[in-house]
């Protein structure tokens, strides 16, 4: 078949050319189904039970989708009245922001008073005629004392306040209203901005949220991928000293990538922030299929082939290495499919058909452009860098004795730092400093409080519920537990508007600022308040329908997944043990992402020796050699220990992109051990000792093997220009095991193999037992 | 009267690209006729009194019932007067909510409070807020008055296989929740059978469907279950009335503020 199929292509290259062309555009033709989602739900699955909380929760609650703008005007006094007109102006208009719910913000705040022996329920800031400097004291006096805003919408010293709107999208083109809120809420903020130049307005809340990450994205694909092509080009041209070859090279690479892409949106995938980067990862690894076969037919030309015969020979003696090599490279993607979230499992599955695609169209195609291009006969690679490998060989020997050890101690420290990694997920950070987003978060934490929220959502047991007093005492307590915790910066609770009720009804006497002693005096206080709220701002945030169950908001400071985690678990066994009786739920998508942290590296460590085993029987299968095989567990192993090790030097935190790194290098880095124990083992089978092995392994693919890692290192520094952390230090990671892994195959791998691979020496090698297992 | 704050919504409205809302009825008076033999055509029923269940559901269909009686006068030249008691849930049992509707002013409210035996008055700028909790504003309940809304006719159309017109009603007041609502009132006996609630952004909020219409004293039309939809979070509310009673006899002393603390 191979045979068949590779004269054919040499007979009728142009043939080969339309055949596999028609094929890569049908694959390609999918990619009309392909579309982007920015939206944080693709990190979790619909069987997550997070998600599917936090469902339940928006369900029986209002949502709580959310867009966020804070003012802080140069003077520091947001209850000037011109900022205050500000504020109101940017309220009233902001009910027109596409799929809004209801907009809050203290000059809506639906301020309460006894009057006249009446309930007076009123905007804090009814009219703009209203509004000079007594009437602006005012509202500062009320807002800074009313615990429902203070932290939440204005901060304590008063220097900065907040506009909520709280969306419920359609979810029918979630990426396109994600857009369309953030664009109106955008449009009226530049507005305002060039309007009063002394004010600062910053963006947060979900949907900014959620508009970061398509942003990101979308920033990913215009600089990153462009620029990932240009280096590729430089490389190739370098490495293959022939345009024209290298031209072949992009258009394996072009119809690899437009295939990959085609056959995800007949998947039915989509674009992510964690997958746009797939065109980048697959250049990275297709490349080295093409330039081998390249290499090789250059090399046979330079030995006087003929170009067919050259072209033939080198398809022979690549076809296995190549496949072997691409193939577990795609098993390590596949592991990703163990991945807790959905769009890395999209990830490595893109990633893995994408590297075999390339196999293939090398396969395919790249005889037939060979043979219709005009190619070059490269250049003799100068003697002197061969002696450099030489050199290097023989320094390995000599020291071969010192390399161990030392390589053992290295690898037990990192492998001791390794531990010393912290699982943390935040979506915030998940965004480079540099970006608008992470800008206007810090700030927003910084100086209104904690941004990060977790909602508990605490059931009576009976409709009506909500009103006995025992369970609001339970609700007030829970709350004011709260308030004890340092990490709490504001907690949003329905016990607080029991108290001012029951002060307003009893002609606002401050000794009535307490919670009402009876269920239907609670009752009725309520719906005399309810029933005084105008649209859009009623209770159905903070209380369901039949008022079983009250939702407890607490915003937090910006926590590490861990410290997120040990405050639910606190708020948690403070319920269990003072009130059993009462069931409670906890969510936020800030909990979400500090479970799937935990979860998902849980399930990756378990995978990772499944990677393992299957990596390592495919060695051993493509080396013909059980005792091989197993030694080249350790240096695919290590250099993962000795980057982890390294990355608690440089960060110490792993999140959701670093997570995967295990599984995904390993495939990749196997690839330097197979081509150098191929050569070894082809030089001992040939009768050879240890170190004649060793000295024709480094001479013969040192040099490539250097080559490659330079490709890889650099394709995967690309990402490292990512704005998004995930990419960016999956990038860094990636590159640095990539590196390690180059030093201990060059390194430690040869002195292992002079240590433990010694007792064969003469030319019976080939025949002992333990070599021969061919399967 | 109300043309100042109109031309001011309407200035707002065009400034921020929304230019749907007619200044001027362009349809030669049409709807306001329609609305007018509507109103003509429910005059004189004088008072009645009904029970109604009223049966709420959040987007995934989990309910909560309510019970409530209404008692409601009509008053010639001015809006109606209506008294509703709260039966279910039990801890705001005998909460009465009493309404008086005005024709060019806001409406006066009061709601009385068993449990601590007081009467206290809500502002009316609450009138798109909603009714216990329901998808239903206090303004989809009042009284339908002339003055409230500037009408214009659409375009007939078939509904339930009756000939209808369909209406925009552009309320009048500033309070309101609504930039525009769209009626389907029946040609023969000026039923509404449908109405669209369309909020401040012109986005459709809601729909309102009378169904099982009931001919009293041979003359007067009510609808004996009225299912709001709230297109926005997927909740709904239905009303389902259990008996009207005309002609109780009841008198305004029935609806004052005193009368609050009798009703039971």
């Amino acid at each position: 078949m191979k045979e068949f199929w590779l004269t054919g292509a040499l007979r009728h290259p142009y043939w080969t050319l339309a055949w596999v062309l028609a094929l890569a555009f049908a694959m390609a033709f999918g990619a009309k189904n392909l579309y982007f989602r920015g939206d944080f739900r693709i990190f979790f699955s619909p069987e997550n039970p997070q998600m599917q909380t936090f469902d339940k929760m928006q369900a029986r609650f209002n949502k709580s989708d959310n867009m966020l703008v804070a003012i802080t005007p140069a003077s520091g006094d947001v209850f000037d009245p011109k900022v205050l007109a500000v504020v109101k102006e940017l309220t009233d208009a902001a009910w027109q922001t596409p799929h809004s719910l209801r907009v809050d913000s203290i000059t809506n705040f639906q301020h309460t008073a006894a009057v006249d022996d009446d309930l007076q329920v009123e905007d804090l800031l009814l009219e703009l005629s209203q509004l000079d400097a007594a009437k602006a004291a005012n509202i500062k006096a009320i807002a800074l004392a009313e615990p429902a805003l203070v932290g939440r919408l204005v901060s304590h010293d008063g220097s900065m306040t907040a506009i909520n709107i709280t969306v419920q999208l359609p979810e029918k083109d979630q990426n396109q209203e994600v857009s369309d809120v953030y664009n109106s809420v955008r449009a009226l903020t530049d507005r305002l901005a060039a309007a009063h130049p002394d004010l600062t307005f910053y963006h947060g809340g979900v949907i900014a949220l959620n508009n970061a990450f398509s942003t990101e994205a979308k920033n990913d694909v215009e600089s990153l991928v462009p620029l990932m092509f240009v280096v590729i080009v430089l490389m190739l041209g370098y490495m293959l000293r022939s345009a024209l070859a290298a031209t072949a090279v992009v258009i394996i690479i072009v119809l690899t990538i437009i295939a990959t892409l085609g056959l995800a949106g007949w998947a039915g995938l989509f674009l992510s922030t964690a997958t746009v980067n797939v065109p980048t990862i697959v250049m990275t690894l297709a490349v080295a299929d093409s330039v081998h076969l390249i290499a090789s037919t250059q090399f046979l030309l330079r030995e006087g082939l003929t170009k067919p015969e050259a072209i033939k020979k080198a398809v022979r003696i690549n076809t296995m290495p190549v496949l072997i090599t691409s193939v577990t490279t795609a098993v390590g993607f596949l592991t990703l499919n163990f991945s807790e979230v959905p769009i890395l499992r999209d990830l490595g599955n893109m990633t893995a058909v994408g590297v075999m695609l390339a196999w293939m169209f090398t396969m395919l195609l790249l005889p037939a452009l060979l043979m219709v291009f005009p190619i070059s006969h490269g250049y003799a690679e100068p003697t002197d860098k061969a002696t450099q490998m030489d050199r290097l060989a023989d320094w390995v020997i000599r020291h071969h004795k010192a390399i161990l050890p030392l390589t053992a101690v290295i690898t037990l420290a990192s492998g001791w730092l390794m531990l010393q990694n912290k699982v943390n997920d935040e979506a915030v950070k998940y965004f480079a400093p540099a970006t608008e987003y992470r800008q206007s978060v810090d700030v927003l934490e910084q100086k209104l409080g904690g941004v990060s929220l977790i909602d508990f959502a605490i059931d009576s047991g009976q409709p009506s519920g909500v009103n006995d007093p025992v369970f609001i005492k339970a609700i007030a307590e829970f709350a004011l537990y709260l308030q004890t915790l340092p990490e709490v910066t504001h907690v949003s609770t329905i016990s607080d508007v029991f108290k001012r009720l029951n002060k307003n009804m009893n002609g606002d006497d401050p000794a009535f600022y307490r919670l009402p002693e009876q269920q239907d005096e609670a009752a009725q206080y309520l719906l005399m308040f309810e029933m005084s709220l105008p649209f859009g701002l009623d209770l159905n945030n903070q209380l369901d329908l039949d008022k079983q169950a009250t939702k407890v908001s607490v915003a937090l400071k910006n926590l590490g997944s861990t410290q997120m985690l040990a405050l639910e678990q606190k708020a948690r066994s403070w319920m269990a043990e003072h009130y059993p009786q009462y069931a409670m739920e906890a969510s936020s998508t800030a909990l979400m992402f500090a479970h799937i942290g935990e979860r998902n590296m849980t399930s990756m460590i378990q995978s990772l020796p499944l990677a393992m085993f299957i990596i390592s029987a495919l060695l051993v299968l493509s080396l013909k050699s059980w005792r091989l095989g197993l030694i080249s567990l350790i240096p695919n192993l290590v250099p993962a220990v000795i980057g982890f090790g390294l990355w608690k030097l440089w960060s110490g935190e792993i999140n959701l992109g670093l997570s995967v790194v295990a599984s995904m290098s390993l495939g990749i880095i196997v690839d330097d051990t197979v081509h150098f124990l191929a050569k070894y083992k082809i030089a001992r089978d040939e009768g050879r000792d240890t170190e004649q092995a060793i000295r024709y392994a480094f001479h013969s693919v040192g040099h490539a093997l250097l080559i490659t890692t330079v490709v890889l290192v650099f394709g995967f520094s690309v990402l490292i220009l990512s704005n998004f952390r995930l990419n960016s230090d999956m990038g860094l990671l990636t590159g640095m095991i990539i590196v390690v892994a180059l030093i201990i195959d060059l390194l430690f791998l040869p002195a292992f193999l002079l240590q433990f691979d010694r007792s064969k020496k003469t030319a019976a090698a080939s025949t002992t037992s333990g070599e021969k297992h061919h399967v | 009267m109300f043309n100042r704050k109109m031309m001011g919504t309407a200035l707002l409205c065009c400034s921020l690209g929304f230019t749907s809302l007619p200044l001027l009825a362009d349809d030669g008076g049409k709807g306001l006729t329609i609305a007018q033999e509507r109103k003509q055509r429910d005059e004189g029923w004088a008072d009645s009194e009904s029970k109604t269940t009223m049966v709420l559901r959040n987007a995934q269909g989990a309910e909560s019932k309510r019970e409530i009686r209404t008692l409601s006068l009509e008053i010639k030249d001015e809006g109606d007067k209506g008294l509703t008691i709260f039966d279910e849930p039990k801890d705001v049992r005998g909460t009465a909510f009493l309404n008086h509707s005005h024709v060019g002013k806001p409406d006066d409210q009061w709601l009385y409070l068993p449990a601590v035996k007081r009467v206290k008055r809500i502002a009316s700028r609450n009138k798109s807020g909603p009714f216990m909790g329901s998808e239903f504003a206090y303004e989809d309940l009042s009284s339908f008055e002339l003055e409230k809304f500037k009408f214009n006719y659409l375009r007939d159309e078939t509904m339930q296989d009756l000939p209808v017109f369909v209406v925009e009603q552009t309320p009048t007041d500033e309070f309101t929740g609504y930039s525009k609502t769209i009626a389907w009132i029946d040609q023969k006996d000026y039923k509404v059978l449908k109405v669209e609630y369309y909020d401040k952004k012109n986005a459709l909020l809601k729909t309102l469907q009378m169904l099982d219409y009931q001919l009293y004293l041979n003359k007067f039309w009510r609808p004996l279950k009225l299912s709001m939809v709230n297109h926005q979070t997927g909740k709904s509310t239905d009303l389902l009335v259990h008996e009207i009673q005309f002609g109780k006899g009841r008198t305004e002393a029935d609806f004052d503020t005193n009368a609050l603390m009798r009703a039971k």
